[in-house]
């Protein structure tokens, strides 16, 4: 199954709403809710990293038997260096960011946390493509 | 402890989410950031916060929290309202300082997440 949803860069307003049809669709495929969790966290994080520091950007999400894979790509400043931004607490957030209740510098290391895998790409003055990939475990089964 | 109760302790209205109020709820994180509150795996949580925005909610939905106190006499946007309600949220408002919703809570029995 593959689903693709676009992402404003700046709408506030807006942030979520992929992340919440992800869940959705995750709901009606019965799959365990602290799994559930693990990725629409890692989602809406990512999300909002997008909104909160990119231009545009979109999520592609394919969902197989075993795992499903998100692709954040963005159109956006990117980022100089990864593993500075991997460090809880790092933030170049905008006053307007924080006002909205983001910016601890606390949501890659938090997707990090939540993922199986996690890999960023990143080219300054262009964009950045965050890849998320959480194995799933069906309920009732395992 | 029900939600009618917090309710009660903490002076709040309620926006949404009559039918809930039976829910009971065993912890409380108090944070005007989401990014903090998104880091919570614990469930029966009641989050009490400053911050009153759409994401307020969206954090909510995310994180499989059921219940959300906006304090400091904030209130909620309709939008939010309506977001709560598909989500099945409950949705209330406090006149009462993060500190006093804290201490009237703590000292109900309500617990921290850590
Ligand atoms: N899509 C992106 N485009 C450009 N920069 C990004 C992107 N995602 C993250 N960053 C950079 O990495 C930093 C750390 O990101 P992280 O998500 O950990 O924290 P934050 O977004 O600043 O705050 P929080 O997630 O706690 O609300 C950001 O402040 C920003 O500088
Ligand atoms: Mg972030």
């Amino acid at each position: 199954m593959q689903l693709q949803y676009d992402i404003e860069g700046g709408n506030f307003t807006k942030a979520g709403f992929a992340s919440s049809e992800i869940k959705k669709v995750l709901k009606q495929l019965n799959v365990d809710a602290a799994t559930i969790k693990r990725i629409v966290v890692s989602s809406y994080e990512a999300e909002v990293n997008i909104v909160a520091h990119a231009y545009k950007g979109a999520v592609t999400v394919v969902i197989d038997h075993e795992k499903i894979v998100m692709q954040y790509q963005d159109e956006g400043p990117g980022i100089p260096d990864i593993e500075q931004a991997m460090v809880a607490g790092y933030s170049t957030a905008s006053p307007e960011v924080r006002e909205m209740g983001f910016g601890a510098g606390m949501g890659l290391p938090n997707i990090h946390k939540n993922a199986d895998d996690l890999l960023i790409e990143s080219e300054v003055n262009k964009g950045t493509l965050v890849t998320i990939t959480i194995y799933l475990k069906q309920e009732g089964g395992q | 402890m029900q939600i009618t109760e917090l309710a009660k302790l903490t002076e709040a209205q309620v926006r949404c989410g009559n039918g809930l109020m039976h829910t009971e709820i065993l912890y409380a994180a108090a944070s005007d950031l989401m990014s903090d509150v998104l880091t919570i795996h614990h469930d029966g949580m009641v989050l009490l916060t400053g911050l009153a925005n759409m994401q307020t909610i969206r954090t909510a939905e995310m994180s499989d929290i059921h219940c959300v106190v906006l304090l400091r006499n904030k209130k909620a946007t309709p939008e939010m309202v309506e977001l709560a309600a598909e989500h099945n949220i409950i949705l209330l408002e406090s006149p009462f300082t993060m500190f006093k919703a804290c201490g009237v809570l703590f000292n109900a029995g309500v617990q921290s997440v850590y």
